[in-house]
């Protein structure tokens, strides 16, 4: 029997990164902007959550000293700060001077990517630790608790209070978001400028604050995913690449979930089980079969990336501007 | 009279032209403002004299017989990469699937490489190895195309998704056939026999690889700019409607251009296994796809550009791997500096696309503009 | 009229685009319980001059007073709180909303659909418009949506309110309706501007006119003062006389047959509903209508560029024979030797490559020819300096993109490339459309010199005094159906203009 009750959590906690990120790109999307940079923001955001633990905890006297309340803020100020600054680069270049979306957001991931393994290897050096990685046990473990009563509730407690409290986060936020697209004026609004920059901007809307506000935003979610797999799922050891293509992975995730980062919570669980299903499948000797199952994720997105094109239904389809830059006095 | 509101300060407008020298003057402005953060960040990171890390760089890409031959193999490569992405970019088709497309060449070779040592003569090997590695890319290439044509499926999507199941195919024949087994990996294929590796020619081992990287450079700035085929593809790009009008099968040239990309990046992905590396992993491609993109747009879609763009890209990557060993940095230092100068020649387009009009000098630039 | 302190007034405003100055100086004034028509040819800078008020554009010099009070308008949002409201030609909503989201954008405060919806209604009951406000815009006819605009300004409490051409896509009777609507509104104080080139409207809406002619501010006068003579005449600058010459036919015989056709656009509206006519060789067919009523179609079924649904359009050669033309594209059709031209209405965006040269935009009739894989870059070439020369094209050079030139001498760089090819059949759409009087001639003396030379000429037109003096017949389209087709020499304009507005009488097809 496929033992659902071990096969849920981890499949949740892969996915949650994917959330992160997803819903942190969706936001971008919305307002127009394609952000191809964030691998490279998650990247960001969870390394400047490391390099704030990291001096937190050099910070203190003694390991008992800890004290809860800055284990948790430090690294969580730190990451938002880093990715608002990758936010910033991305909107500056796009939205002011008008780039290239596609062409910026590449170049921002290798930029990313070269600055959370730069400062990751700098970090190992400078712990002069044995392993090409950098452990932050004292600060992680705060991450890492679990909801109180998780352990006396049997299956129930391990599906559902078993996690960290960025896995709630994580849904919260999502949640939020799909609440604030679907039924506030500042959702309707952002919507509108991700359709027809135009028309919202006749209509009175401030497109590029919109564009810029929403992407920054976007970019600080999307970089508390890194934040929660440095902090949480990896119980704070931070080495480098250890991230992976899961940037990638959220934004395919975007798709398949039709801009709507609701869906994304149990979608995001379910490419966390697509991830990992090579584990709980029965491959016998073949090893190689887990590599297919790890391409699982991109197909299903690929389908539905063509289902979505063929019903050519009107809402499901991305946001008529996503890509293009707006400029007023286009003629 | 105070006035309701604000006055917005800069008034921002299209150029109407640009001489050409004064557009490159301000990209090769931008370069050298790049260039010079780069070195403050040198600077911070190991405290050295600027002058000293860029001359490392040099060294570092340059310095003898044989980093030069690298550098010279991976602009080559770098290139091979970029040319098979740019016809789908003059067609405003964005294909970031270059990645995806080349692995499959890298798979198709090094497919051949194994299963056909055996059974085949070496020219006849090598012979499987150029038309796999060419049908596997353009088939790779060709599936966005068909849905972009037919159904406008959007292909910077699709493309980019394709790059990971690309990998994943990979990863799964990396183990299938292992060598050692049980080490997940590949290894140098046929390093005994050679079968199917490039010949050395002139002594040199990454000679062959330039030269025919060389030879579709020209070839394709002929057929983008001289051909019928590429002028079509020029006019699918500027305006589907146009090309309607005319008479021009916007899905078949979709397609048709889209195999070429493919059939490229399938030959980037033969000479990489079997001219440079000899070997396959997820990794051979080392985000080429993802860099040809700015390569190529850097170059603003000219094939000859792109020499000089692919070897600016490698040399910093080169220049600054070899300084962060030097200093003691790290390897990913190189990513830095490229990011950064990239993002200053990204933004330095704006520049020349637009003008700023700052509103107490509009009165009398009005005047020296006319 | 009591009120004497204009709504608005604009002091000495002057935008430029680039070295183009779109408003020169202008003034203007609008008073609260008046329709002021601001009159101009196309290009004469109306559009570019609303914009600022509405905070799309900011005027590089000049004063705006709204109420008397000098006022700052860099963005649309400052223009709402004057209580400006614009409906722009092109319409701003978002269409994959609905009705009550797309008013409800831009308004401030909690989001609440319900209240939308309600305040929707009411303003529907009071003015008499009917719209559901769950609908989305892309759900929605033309007229639909331009209700949806309107009803956008009204929720708003707009006091001030510009439209710019609001019946270029209505049927007569929408027209109607809108203008009974804008009279209520004057009567409720408000002061409305509405830009229009159209003389009937002006003479039966509006109580006062201002002029505007390339960028400069003309005149203004009472409507019931003055007539469309006056009005034409300082549109245009000079007392027109249009002189264009008509040739006689040569030797006219048939050419195209069109028979039965049907057309419907991609949302599945009927375009063209059984529309049967015959072009001649040696002739000009005029085709007059209002904007909208498949005239685009009819001629991009004829090129071979629009599914038809039923009928047949027959291409007859000088021995008789006849050829279908019908589910052929261009390139077919090209190849079976019939020689097609067509100026289609959107010149860069279909006819040119705005980003390519004069050199390469001639190619793309021509750059199939032969068998070589490689352009021939002479012949065009060749083309390109015929062009410029025969039809003074004034440009830079030859390697000049055609988006930088002006719109007379795009204009006369595709009608050139087009008659190159010796056409036997000449299609052409608002050939004059925003072209200066001197390049206007230029295209009729053109038209008709393929006329001469034994071109089937379908000329379609906005101008019914330049479609009168150039056609030798006149084929009347409304809402898709041929409402007439009627001699060139001798038709009454008044006539035609009832024929435009009265869908299907066919009493002399």
């Amino acid at each position: 029997m496929f033992d659902f009750v071990s096969f849920i959590p981890r499949a949740v906690v892969q996915g949650v990164p994917l959330l992160f990120g997803s819903t942190g790109e969706t936001l971008t999307e919305k307002s127009g902007n394609l952000n191809l940079g964030i691998p490279g923001v998650m990247y960001v955001g969870g390394i400047s959550g490391v390099i704030g633990a990291f001096f937190y905890e050099q910070s203190l006297p003694s390991p008992d000293a800890i004290s809860p309340f800055l284990a948790i803020a430090v690294p969580f100020l730190c990451c938002l700060l880093g990715s608002l600054l990758m936010g910033l680069i991305y909107c500056f270049l796009t939205v002011t001077l008008r780039a290239n979306q596609n062409v910026t957001g590449l170049a921002l991931t290798t930029f990313g990517i070269g600055v959370g393994n730069f400062f990751g290897g700098s970090l190992i050096k400078l712990s002069g630790s044995d392993v090409p990685s950098i452990a932050l046990s004292a600060t992680s473990a705060y991450y890492h608790r679990a909801l109180p009563f998780a352990e006396n509730l049997g299956w129930f407690g391990k599906i559902f209070l078993s996690y960290g409290f960025m896995v709630y986060l994580a849904v919260a936020i999502a949640l939020i978001a799909a609440f604030v697209l679907r039924k506030t004026r500042v959702g309707l609004h952002l919507r509108a400028v991700g359709e027809s920059p135009t028309t919202a901007d006749a209509a009175g809307i401030d497109v590029n604050r919109y564009k810029y506000l929403t992407t920054c935003l976007g970019c600080m979610i999307a970089g508390l995913g890194g934040l929660y797999y440095v902090m949480d799922y990896a119980s704070g050891v931070w080495s480098n690449n250890a991230f992976g293509d899961r940037g990638w992975l959220a934004i395919a995730l975007v798709i398949f979930t039709i801009w709507r980062p609701n869906w994304g919570v149990l979608s995001s669980f379910l490419f966390g089980g697509l991830y990992i299903l090579h584990m709980y499948i029965p491959s016998g000797l073949n090893l190689a079969v887990k590599e297919l199952y790890k391409m699982l994720p991109y197909v299903v997105t690929i389908i539905v990336l063509i289902i979505t094109s063929l019903r050519k239904r009107r809402e499901d389809q991305p946001p008529q501007h996503l890509g293009l830059p707006y400029f007023r006095e286009e003629r | 009279m105070r006035k309701e509101g604000k006055e917005p300060l800069i008034h921002i407008s299209k150029r109407a032209a640009l001489p050409w020298y004064v557009a490159w003057g301000i990209r090769a402005a931008a370069i050298v403002l790049a260039l010079v953060v780069s070195a403050l960040i040198c600077v911070i990171m190991t405290g050295q004299n600027p002058l000293q890390i860029y001359g490392a760089m040099f060294t570092g890409s340059f310095g003898t017989v044989r980093k030069t031959w690298v550098t010279f193999q991976d602009v080559a490569m770098l290139l091979c990469v970029s040319l098979a992405v740019t016809p789908a970019f003059r067609m405003r088709f964005w294909n970031i699937g270059g990645e995806g497309q080349t692995m499959m060449g890298c798979l198709a070779s090094a497919a051949c490489m194994i299963l056909l040592r055996d059974v085949l003569p070496n020219w006849a090997v090598i012979v499987c190895m150029v038309v796999s590695s060419i049908a596997a890319g353009a088939i790779w290439a060709v599936i966005p195309a068909i849905f972009k044509a037919k159904w406008n499926t959007n292909e910077t999507l699709f493309t980019l998704m394709m790059n990971y199941v690309a990998t994943q195919l990979v990863a799964f024949f990396c183990v299938v056939w292992e060598s050692p087994k049980g080490s997940g990996k590949i290894g140098i294929i046929n390093g005994n026999t050679h079968v199917g590796w490039l010949p050395e020619i002139f002594g040199q081992k990454y000679l062959l690889n330039i030269v025919i990287v060389l030879i579709l450079c020209v070839l394709l700035y002929i057929y983008l700019t001289y051909s019928k085929h590429g002028y079509e593809i020029s006019v699918v790009g500027e305006s589907e409607r146009t090309a309607r009008y005319v008479g021009i099968k916007v899905s078949r040239v979709i397609i048709r251009t889209m195999l070429l990309s493919g059939a490229l990046c399938g030959i980037a992905g033969f000479l990489l296994t079997g001219g440079t590396s000899h070997t396959m992993t997820t990794t051979l491609t080392d985000s080429r796809g993802f860099t040809a993109v700015m390569v190529s747009w850097l170059a603003k879609f000219n094939p000859v550009w792109m020499i000089l763009t692919s070897l600016l890209l490698v040399f910093l990557d080169r220049g600054a791997s070899d300084i962060s060993s030097k200093f003691g940095l790290n390897q990913s230092f190189s990513d830095i500096i490229t990011g950064v100068i990239l993002f200053f020649i990204i933004g330095c387009e704006f520049f020349i696309t637009y003008r700023i009009n700052f509103r107490k000098a509009a009165g009398k630039e009005a005047e020296t503009h006319v | 009229m009591s009120d004497t302190t204009p709504a608005v007034s604009m002091r000495n405003i002057t935008k430029r685009f680039g070295p183009v100055v779109a408003n020169d100086h202008v003034n203007l004034e609008l008073y609260h319980g008046e329709i002021l028509a601001l009159l101009g040819e196309n290009g004469s800078g109306k559009t570019t001059l609303m914009n600022m008020l509405s905070g799309i554009y900011f005027p590089d010099e000049g004063e705006i007073f709204v109420n008397g009070r000098p006022v700052t308008i860099a963005s649309p949002r400052d223009s709402f709180r004057l209580g400006i409201g614009m409906i722009h030609q092109h319409f701003k909503l978002v269409d994959v909303l609905t009705a009550a989201e797309n008013i409800a954008l831009g308004t401030e405060g909690r989001l609440d659909l319900k209240a939308t919806a309600r305040k929707i209604r009411e303003i529907c009951d009071l003015y008499g418009f009917e719209v559901d406000p769950k609908q989305k815009i892309y759900d929605m006819s033309v007229s639909q949506k331009q209700t949806v605009e309107i009803i956008k300004v009204l929720y708003r409490g707009a006091e001030i309110l510009i439209l710019d051409e609001p019946t270029a896509v209505l049927t007569p009777q929408e027209a109607d309706k809108l203008f009974n609507v804008l009279r209520n509104m004057r009567d409720a104080g408000k002061a409305i501007l509405i830009i229009t080139h159209k003389m009937h409207e002006v003479e039966e809406l509006s109580d006062r006119v201002a002029v505007l002619r390339k960028g400069r501010y003309i005149g203004q006068m009472k409507t019931a003062e003055t007539s469309a003579q006056e009005m034409t005449n300082m549109m245009v600058g000079h007392p027109v006389e249009l002189n264009i010459e008509r040739p006689d036919p040569v030797h006219p015989r048939p050419r195209v047959q069109v028979r039965d056709l049907t057309v419907r656009n991609e949302e599945g509206i009927v375009k063209l509903d059984h529309v049967s006519f015959t072009a001649n060789a040696g002739e000009i067919l005029g085709i007059a209508g209002i904007a909208g009523s498949g005239q685009k179609e009819l001629l991009e079924a004829i090129a071979g560029l629009q599914p038809c649904e039923s009928g047949s359009i027959a291409y007859l050669e000088d021995d008789g024979k006849e050829e279908e033309l019908i589910g052929k594209d261009p390139l077919k059709i090209q190849d079976m030797g019939v020689s097609l031209s067509f100026v289609p209405e959107d010149r860069l965006g279909m006819g040119l490559v705005g980003n390519m040269d004069l050199t390469r935009n001639m190619m793309l009739r021509s750059f199939r020819r032969g068998k070589s894989l490689f352009l021939d870059r002479v012949f065009p070439k060749k083309v390109a300096e015929n062009v410029v020369h025969d039809l003074e094209v004034s440009t830079p050079s030859l390697s000049t993109p055609v988006r930088r030139l002006s719109g007379g001498n795009v204009q006369k760089v595709l009608v050139g490339r087009e008659i190159t090819s010796a056409p036997t059949v000449l299609l052409t759409a608002y050939a004059v459309r925003g072209l200066d009087i001197n390049s206007s001639y230029t295209i009729y003396d053109l038209v008709n010199r393929q006329k001469e030379a034994g071109v089937a000429v379908i000329y379609v037109g906005e101008d019914l005094d330049v479609l009168l003096a150039l056609s030798d017949r006149i084929l009347v389209l409304c809402g898709g159906k041929v409402s007439g087709i009627v001699p060139g020499r001798g038709a009454d304009k008044r006539e035609i203009g009832l024929m435009m507005t009265r869908t299907g009488g066919a009493d002399n097809a």
